[in-house]
Formats: C-alpha cells, structure tokens, sequence
C-alpha cells in the first residue's frame, strides 16, 4: 500500500473520486493540499477571482453534468466568502462537495489569523458537515462527503480541514473505499407500492389533471419517464423554475411555467383541476401564492425523494416518498395494469373537455401564443430572449442572475432538455450566472452557453471575467439592460407608487464594451430591434470568444402575469399593467 | 400538544449543535433537552420535549430523521412510555419552615440531600408536571436555586429504541 501525505491524499482521493474539475482559490491553511495538487494530481484546477464564484462554478457545472461540483477554499475569509454560494446549492439541492482549510487543529478556538468556525457556520445550509481530525480519515471522509452530497435529495456537504491534517511530512497509508456504508444514512430507494397504485387509481379517475414537475424531476434524472406519463395518460404539465426542461417545453401538452410569473394557462389549470400530480417539487411561496387558497378541488399526489418536503406546506392527499425514476417507473407499470383490466380509463371525453379549457386559456392569455408585450420603441427584453432562442437553435445552455431578465429567460426561451436551464431558484442569488456558466462551459466546450444577465446582477460577480480569459470559456453573456435594479422597480412600482429606493445607478455604470475589452473579451451593444438578430447571430459564430452583448432594452417593461398578493390564490395574476383576471 | 421525541444520535462533535440548530433554524422550540452517552459509546441518548401542533411535530420528526448524525428516533408520546425529570432545588430553611420543608419533600417523596443551618437540597424525581407540583408546593418557602435536568424518557413495555 502506499504512503501518503494529507495532502496528497485529498489530491488523490479526488482522482480516485473521478472528479473533473477543482473550483478554488489557495491561502494559508490549504497550501499543503495546493502543493500536493501541483507536485500530483491529474484533476485540473480552475482559479476564480472570487471564492463565491467558486461555489456558483461547482454548481454550474454540478446542475449540467449530474455530477457533484468540488470546491477547494481556504479558511477565514475563503471559507466566509463560499457561503453564498453553498446556500445556493442547498437551497435548490446541488450535490456539491467544499473543501475548506482550517487554521492548524491546536489553534481552534483561540481567534488564530483566518480562523472562522466553518463547520458551524455552514451547518444550516448543508446536507452535512464533517472535520476532518487525523489525515487516516480523510479517504473514508471524502468518499461519505460524495456520497451524501449526491444520493437521496442531493445537497452540499462540507469537509472542513485543519493544515496540519494535511502536512508533507507525516505519511500513512492510503486506501480509497471502494463504497460506503454509513448507519444513520440511508435514503429511499423505492416508493411504496400500496401508495403508488393508489396514486395510479387517483390518476385514472381524475377528470381536470395537471402534472406539475419541479427541479427534482431535473435533478434525478426523470424527464424521460415523466415524459412518457404525461403522453401515455394525455395529461398536460406545468414545470417548475426549477424543473425547466423536465418535460419538453415545445410539446402542445407543455402548459409554461406555473407561479408568481407563470403562464396564464398553467396557473388557471392548477386552480380548477381535481388532481395534481407533483413530481420533485416542493409547493414553493412562489408557486401557490396564498397557501390557503391553493387549488381548492385537488386532490394532491406528491412524489419527493425528501419525506420532509411533503405535507411541508401544501398537505398531500397521497404521499409517496422515493427517487422519482423508480417510482414513475412503478407508478407507468401500475397505470398500464389498471388500464388494461378497464379500458374505460381514463375519462377521455372528460379529458378532453379539460384540454378544450385548457386551450381556451392559452388562446386567451398564453405567452407564446400570441404577442404578450407592447412594441415601443425601445427593444422588449422578451425580444431578446426570443431572439437567444432562434439563434442557438434552443439548444444551448441558459444560466441566469436573478431579477427580471431571469423571468423573462425562464419564460421565453423553450427549454425541451432537462439540464439546460441553469438558474438560482430557491435563494435568488444575483451573481449566480456568469461562474456559473463557466462551469457549464468547461463541462461541455462544444456546447453553446448563454448567461443571461442584468447590470445589477453581473457587476456582482464580473471579476470572473478574468477567470474565463485564463481558462478560455467562451460564454456568451446577455446583458438586458435597463439601467435599473428592474425586479426592484417593478415592485415598486407596483407597491410603493414608483418611488425608486436604490434601485437605480444613475450614470454611473461602467462602459461595458470597453470593460468585456480590457480583459480580452469581445464586447457589442445593441440599441435597436433590427440589429438584435444579426448581432446575436455574429456573437454566437464567435466560437472561440466570450462576447458581452450589451442590449438596451425597455427600461418601463414588468414581468407578466405576476400573482396578485397578498391573499391571491393561483388563478389571481396581473397579466400587464392594467389587466387582471 | 406536548411531545417528548427521542432519539439516539453518532456520538461525534457537532451532533448535538445539528439538532438544536434544526429547532432554531425552522422556528420549533424545545422545552426541555437531556443528553448523554448510552452503553454504547459511539451512540448518545437525546430526548427533549416540544410543543407543537401534529403538522409542526410531523415536520419536526421528519427532519431530525434527515439529520444525518441522527441514527433513530421516536415519539414517546405517540405511546405508553416513562419519563423522569429529576430536579435539585435549595430553598430557605429556619424555624418553623423547617419541618415544613421536611414534611413536604416526604409527600412527594423528595429526599434532603443537603443540610446547612438556614438551607436545605431537596432532590426530586418525576414527570414534570410532578416537579412543577412541588415548586408550586414551596410557595410559601424562599427558593433560592432551581436546577432541572430536563426530561429523559423510555417506552413501556417490550418496545425499545436501539439499532
């Protein structure tokens, strides 16, 4: 067997681990693991300019691959400054791994220079937590920490290290685990057959039902099987912000995203139906607006891997708890026993009396049936995310910041692949999407990644654009700007009789062109409709470089439908300005 | 409703900062919170009390259970269980209060485990709704000190919580 250091042995456990990337920044505590990561390790590691970007680039590239993200910080300030971005991946259930230096084992607790409890900072916005004490422990500690990272609900898990854990100059023995058994951690494998027949039953009778499918249905690798129940049974779906992609936006059974900015369409059909079926969604604030009120008629099946997330808000008439592949895959298999012992199932002509509703709806008030903004003479952001959308083909890659532009993302561009959209839910974190796109985009370098952005949001983490010239990521980044903070306005325009707190910059933003050209990057901006298409088109054929598209847009446009609140329930939604239903 | 919910944890650091953490952290309060090593020293006993309505305890028990240094739990009170509170109270003793003291301890069968010329230790064991009995009890005494140790609770019967 072979003698390593701690250090070493962090570099080859990560091998051994297969991770791809490392997302880091070095400093005092975590010098040894960085020396044994330059001496030996065939992992490359991604220098970031911040460590928050770090956190966000793991969780890029986490959300696009499936596969754990690996962050590498040091202690104090390193450690503080990846908190953001470990709430983030626990707040939409990324599975993440963060290592961090601690000062040296017999400094803790005595205030020594860059020290900060991180285990107990951390502690709720992990999955868990682990200190390492003794350099034997660390294989065993890094395979559990991928392990509970990346089974179950996924989450991050932290592994704090204190540096002369990780010395040169004691060595042992070195035995990556093969697997890992651990007795007080053992998430579901399977759902529970009695609950998913009569969910399956339930299904079968339902005469107005809505399939609404969120971020786990992404994250555990269920779109397919969705997909086929949603076709077998003609039922339509609604996806989460979290669950974009899970079922395929540009099938007819597809009705938008529901909640606070979904379609029309989706939102009524959640309000009148009598069944729901929720897959890996959690019955967000966002999503059922006044929780009292929500989808009085249903009856409510919900399939989550997570037994905590059942019942959390919105009771459910039938639980099911299990990973969602393995219960859809019983619950196609109980559907087609039912069906075959009675043909009768299900009600088509109910069913279609549903979707004759449901298609009214859409004629009515759907986004992407008709023109849901008004032409001024200033470049609607929708026509920009429209125009993203023709020009890469909607296949591309989509990450976000946080704000309207990020609604308007969500609502324009048809994301018919799961993975694909990549975006900050469940903490809104401004910031989040040009590290992120960086880890996309290192994931998958053929591929073309859009980051879809506001000034706000990409001046909170814009110093990656030196990262992504270090590395080569040619992202594309799409800058809707309206020289406001425009989520904040628009509620306060519609809350606080216009009065603009803070949430514009005056003249003070920075001449984006020329900031993108000072780090090496190529730099447009876009003022009228005409040149929109042929500069997207020109900034995409750039393969090899990041292009700053800087694209003045509508200063005065909302984000609609918006839910009425407080009080509303699902069905209550602005759809512009002076309408509501 | 009051619960007591028990559980049997990884004796490692940290633990039990998770699981007071959780309480903090999702808005649920503990009444009462008693913990110590079991016979097998990698596991520690928790038990506390709680107070919510069937929802909050159901979310409560849900997400101890996802704890991962949490290995079992369980709600005594969903069944027939024991539970002991064990209390030390000091209280003024002179004169006539004296024998009224000692006559008091003996009714809730309390014993004096500490005399001195004007104080006396009374220790009590109970459920808490005993040891609230004997505050109430001292209401005419002057208490100078009250330490509880918090519930501590089994199941009746053949039902055990172990691995």
């Amino acid at each position: 067997m072979e003698l390593l250091s701690g250090g070493e042995m962090i570099a080859r456990a990560l091998e051994d681990e297969g991770v791809e990337y490392i997302f880091g920044y070095p400093g005092g505590a975590v010098l040894h693991i960085y020396d044994a990561l330059f001496k030996d390790c065939k992992v490359p590691h991604v220098l970031v300019r911040h460590e928050q970007a770090a956190t966000h680039a793991a969780d890029g590239y986490a959300r696009a691959t499936g596969k754990p993200g690996v962050v590498l910080v040091t202690s104090g300030p390193g450690a503080t400054n990846a908190i953001t971005g470990i709430a983030t991946a626990y707040m939409d259930s990324i599975p993440m791994v963060v290592l961090s230096g601690q000062v040296q084992s017999h400094l803790i607790g005595e205030d020594a220079f860059q020290e900060t409890d991180m285990v107990g900072i951390s502690r709720p916005i992990v999955k868990h937590s682990f200190m390492v004490k003794r350099a034997q422990d660390i294989p065993s500690t890094i395979k559990k920490a991928f392990y509970i990272a990346s089974t179950g609900r996924p989450g991050p898990v932290v592994i704090d290290i204190p540096k002369d854990v990780t010395r040169p100059d004691e060595v042992f023995e070195y035995h990556y685990p093969q697997s890992v058994k651990m007795r007080s951690y053992s998430p579901a494998q399977r759902g529970h057959t009695g609950q998913i027949k009569k969910a399956a039953r339930l299904l079968l009778s339902a005469r107005r039902p809505v399939i609404y499918a969120g971020g786990g249905v992404v994250q555990g690798d269920g779109s397919e099987l969705l997909t086929r129940l949603a076709r077998e049974l003609d039922f339509p779906v609604t996806n989460t912000l979290m669950g974009l992609g899970a079922y395929p936006a540009t099938d007819r059974r597809f009705l938008g995203m529901l909640g606070m900015h979904g379609f029309y369409e989706a939102n009524m059909a959640m309000h009148h139906s009598d069944v729901i079926l929720a897959v890996g969604a959690r019955f967000d604030d966002r999503v059922t607006n006044t929780v009292s009120k929500f989808c009085p008629s249903a009856k409510i099946i919900h399939i989550d891997v997570d037994p905590a997330s059942i019942s959390k808000t919105v009771a459910a008439d039938i639980p099911i708890v299990g990973p969602v592949c393995a219960v859809l895959e019983e619950m196609l298999n109980q559907l087609q026993q039912l069906r075959e012992r009675d043909s009768s199932l299900p009600d088509e002509a109910a069913l279609q009396r549903w979707w004759k509703q449901i298609d009214e709806w859409r004629a009515q008030h759907g986004l992407w049936t008709g023109t849901r903004y008004t032409q001024g003479e200033h470049i609607m952001p929708q026509q920009v995310i429209e125009s993203l959308y023709r020009v890469t083909g909607g296949d591309a890659y989509v990450t976000s910041d946080v704000g309207q532009h990020q609604m308007f993302a969500a609502q324009y561009y048809r994301f018919d692949k799961p993975r694909r959209w990549i975006n900050s839910g469940g903490l809104g974190t401004m910031g989040f999407g040009l590290p992120a796109a960086m880890g996309v985009k290192l994931a998958f370098p053929d591929m073309d990644v859009a980051c879809v952005t506001g000034e706000g949001s990409i001046q909170m983490n814009i110093q990656e654009l030196s990262t992504c010239t270090q590395y080569n990521t040619p992202v594309k980044i799409i800058n809707l700007r309206n020289n406001y903070l425009g989520m904040v306005k628009q509620w306060q325009d519609m809350q606080y009789e216009g009065r603009y707190a803070m949430s514009t910059y005056e003249d003070s933003l920075p001449d984006f062109v020329k900031l993108v050209e000072a780090y090496g990057h190529v730099g447009m901006q876009v003022r009228k409709l005409e040149e929109l298409d042929a500069t997207m088109e020109r900034a995409f054929a750039m393969k090899d470089k990041l292009v700053f598209l800087d694209i003045f847009v509508d200063p005065m446009e909302h984000v609609y439908p918006m839910h009425v609140a407080p009080n509303g329930s699902m069905k209550d939604m602005w759809l512009s300005k002076n309408e509501r239903t | 409703m009051r619960r007591i919910i028990s559980m049997l944890m990884e004796n490692e650091p940290g633990a039990l900062s998770r699981v007071v953490g959780l309480f903090s952290q999702r808005g649920y309060n503990i009444e009462t919170l008693n913990v110590a090593a079991t016979d097998d020293p990698t596991l520690s006993r928790l038990t506390l009390t709680t107070v919510g309505d069937d929802k909050q305890i159901e979310q409560i028990t849900k997400h101890l259970n996802k704890l991962v240094d949490v290995v079992k739990l369980v709600d005594l009170t969903e069944g027939a269980h024991i539970e002991r509170d064990l209390m030390l109270i000091k209280v003024r003793a002179q004169g006539a209060l004296r024998d009224e003291v000692k006559r008091t301890t003996d009714i809730f069968r309390g014993q004096i485990v500490d005399v001195g010329p004007n104080v006396y230790t009374i220790q009590l064991t109970g459920t808490s709704d005993k040891l609230d009995s004997f505050v109430a009890a001292m209401s005419e005494v002057d208490i100078l000190e009250v330490v509880r140790s918090g519930v501590a609770g089994i199941s009746r019967g053949e039902k055990i919580l172990s691995l």
